[in-house]
């Protein structure tokens, strides 16, 4: 074609002419954006929006996000959007973080580390991947979301529960094939602490234990007991407070899983002789990971407390079980009484108020029971039952004396 | 038979006033050893001999006390492997971490790897002796205990949840036999380079809400926390729904 424009005076016409029944379909083939004289962009506010059933002009300015109605099934499968795959090839170095795994899943302090090993990586030069080394059975489903790029699973009887050696002895081998750059450990309780300071002595390294602002070279971590800010290079191995970094929400990554051969574990010189029993009404309410709490929907005192004994449980209350009389002070839970962190809350005859919600927010997994489907506590928890407290708690009770029985009599048996 | 047992003291830090004090941790080191050697336990200490902390230990009922005498630059580990080495020890008991310097809590771990011990680490209380073997209960999160038995010699570390230390007596204090061994340390020289300050309380994480738009936000910021992926029984038996609960529980393993 020609380089000439050819100027259609009728389509300028009629474009002109908004009254004009072919105006439409002149207007809206201009496509693209349009320029005026100045350079500027122009927008034809007429061609904004559409006619809506009863003939008036409608503007959407939600831009796609509305409250999606019931009957619009497919929209809300939409908004469920898959996040981004990152993935690595070849990776030039990687960077191992060692979750504490709690329960036997990542806990909020393990995806913070996921996190900051991320952010490390994109510090440093060279494509990186971050291997997350799990030990024991995992009940973890999403490690591809908290940013786990490499898995090492070591499932083996011989690193479950309390094995520190055996573990260290993995954790060598991973050193002997990976070289990994940095070792990353919670500086936790729960075990992170030891094995993180285990593999430095073994390692000859020098970590910094309760580090908490981290970069690829400065590393800030606290000293003196708690009253110093250390300011060093960033060593090799690493231990990390809560809430180090940021964990990952943005993308999804591979967790491919590398296979450790060759570990050979020695007889551990620490025999694990199990866990003790300990008295659960001894363990302070805030600490306890297992709580029976009663609330107003409780009538048969006696059976609460026997429960509470025969699960092992440690009890707690609502206001109105402490106000009446039925509790002492120190077992409420609430904004008034104690925050609990429990793993598991079993909420019996609790309706769920305010007050009483602010003390549970930390806990995992809340249970109902309650006689009423619609209060407050059945929305927040996990697992909801409707029906008398007396009859399940009796149930209850019954499972958990059959549960016993079996477990003694295999003791005998193995006697 | 009456175990040789070695409590390894340090100065400690108030937490409020930055005074020294005797170390809390060390101090249930020290009782513990008590418990275990009586008069026999051995307190050891690297640093300076006139530190006058060292008699609050010492007030505790402690006849005799072993200061490596050595320059605060110095690091601490090599003398004490030595020391070690040298006599017919059971079982060394630390703190978990100092109270001042850097805090890492390595130090147990680090004489482990160089005497080839076995080290246990956040005990709550050794509870027997036999045959070589001991009875060690160690302190695990929410107020649990596992019982783990180790065989001699080996280095533990004192958790907080063990018993609490003894008051210290001024007098007995001042009369404890002090015997300081000369040693060289060598300067730590990794140290030098790092920079201290006194600690800056630590950022609060803030909630942010990643949305997109106004529309977004706004619904997370008024928008009451519902969780409504709960399952809910209600017309089950009585007993099934207690089955659910309990198999919850095991799933979880709270009930054992
Ligand atoms: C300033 C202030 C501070 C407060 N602080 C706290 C606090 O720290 N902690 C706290 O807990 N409360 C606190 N409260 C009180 C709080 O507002 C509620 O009143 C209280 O939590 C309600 O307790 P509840 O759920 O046990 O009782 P109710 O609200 O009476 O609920 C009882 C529930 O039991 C169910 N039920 C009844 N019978 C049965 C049955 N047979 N079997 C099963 N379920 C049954 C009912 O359906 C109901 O859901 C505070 C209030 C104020 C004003």
């Amino acid at each position: 074609m020609s380089d000439i424009i050819r100027r259609d005076p009728r389509r300028e016409w009629i474009a002109r002419n908004r009254l004009h029944p072919l105006h439409d379909s002149v207007a809206n083939a201009v496509q693209g954006e349009v320029r005026g004289p100045s350079g500027l962009l122009r927008k034809n506010p007429h061609q904004v929006g559409f006619i809506g059933p009863n003939g008036l002009k409608r503007i959407d300015r939600l831009k796609g996000n509305a409250v999606v109605g019931v009957g619009n099934k497919r929209s809300a499968a939409n908004q469920e959007a898959v996040l981004p795959l990152h993935k690595v090839d070849n990776p030039d170095f990687y960077i191992v973080v060692v979750p504490d795994m709690v329960g036997g899943r990542l806990s909020g302090h393990d995806k913070d580390i996921l996190g900051l090993a991320h952010t490390m990586v994109s510090t440093i030069e060279g494509n990186g991947a971050v291997v997350a080394v799990c030990f024991g059975e995992s009940k973890e489903t999403h490690y591809d979301l908290a940013g786990v790029d490499r898995l090492i699973h070591l499932s083996a009887s011989e690193y479950e529960g309390f094995a520190p050696e055996a573990r260290l002895t993995a954790l060598t081998h991973i050193e002997a094939q990976l070289a990994p750059k940095h070792w990353l450990f919670p500086d936790s309780i729960h075990g992170g602490s030891d094995l993180g300071s285990r593999l430095a002595a073994r390692l000859g390294e020098r970590p910094a234990a309760q580090a908490w602002q981290v970069s690829g070279e400065q590393t800030v971590c606290r000293g003196g007991g708690g009253s110093l800010d250390i300011s060093r290079q960033t060593p090799r191995i690493l231990m990390l407070l809560e809430e180090c970094g940021e964990a990952i929400d943005e993308t999804r990554h591979e967790a491919l899983a590398i296979e450790v051969d060759g570990i050979s574990v020695s007889e551990p010189a620490l025999q694990d002789k199990g866990l003790m029993d300990v008295d659960p009404s001894a363990i302070p309410l805030a600490e306890a990971e297992f709580i029976l709490s009663a609330g107003n929907g409780i009538h048969n005192w006696d059976q609460f407390h026997k429960v509470a004994t025969v699960l092992g449980a440690t009890e707690g209350a609502s206001r109105v079980a402490v106000d009446d009389g039925f509790m002492p002070r120190f077992r409420q839970v609430g904004a008034t009484g104690t925050w609990v962190t429990a793993r598991v809350y079993l909420a019996v005859g609790i309706s769920g108020a305010i007050q009483h919600m602010q003390g549970i927010g930390q806990c995992d997994k809340v249970v109902a029971i309650n006689t009423d489907a619609g209060c407050d506590m059945v929305k927040r928890a996990a697992l909801s039952v409707i029906g008398d407290s007396e009859d399940i708690l009796a149930e209850l009770m019954l499972l958990a004396q059959a549960r016993k029985k079996g477990s003694q009599e295999e003791q005998s048996d193995a006697a | 038979m009456q175990p040789n047992v070695v409590s390894l003291i340090s100065i400690g830090r108030h937490p409020q006033s930055g005074r020294a004090r005797r170390a809390e941790q060390d101090g249930r080191g020290v009782e513990l050893g008590l418990k275990l050697a009586g008069e026999k336990l051995s307190v050891l200490h690297v640093g300076n001999p006139e530190e006058p902390v060292l008699r609050q230990y010492a007030g505790m009922g402690l006849p005799a006390m072993t200061v490596l005498k050595q320059d605060e630059t110095a690091d601490a580990v090599p003398a004490l492997s030595d020391y070690l080495q040298q006599e017919k020890i059971d079982i060394v008991l630390t703190g978990v971490r100092s109270e001042s310097g850097e805090s890492s809590g390595m130090v147990p771990y680090l004489l482990a790897e160089k005497l080839g011990w076995p080290v246990v680490a956040r005990v709550a209380d050794i509870v027997s002796i036999k045959d070589g073997v001991a009875e060690v209960l160690l302190a695990l999160p929410r107020g649990q205990r596992r019982s783990v038995t180790v065989k001699l010699p080996f280095i533990a570390s004192v958790d907080n949840a063990a018993a609490p230390a003894r008051q210290s007596a001024f007098g007995p204090g001042q009369r404890v036999r002090m015997e300081s061994v000369n040693t060289h340390g060598e300067v730590d020289q990794i140290r030098v380079d790092w920079q201290e300050a006194p600690a800056k309380p630590r950022p609060k994480r803030l909630k942010t809400v990643k949305a997109k738009t106004a529309a977004d936000r706004f619904k997370a910021a008024t928008a009451k926390p519902q969780g409504g992926s709960g399952k809910v029984m209600k017309n089950e038996s009585a007993a099934e729904k207690a089955k659910a609960i309990f198999d919850l529980l095991i799933e979880e393993n709270v009930i054992r």
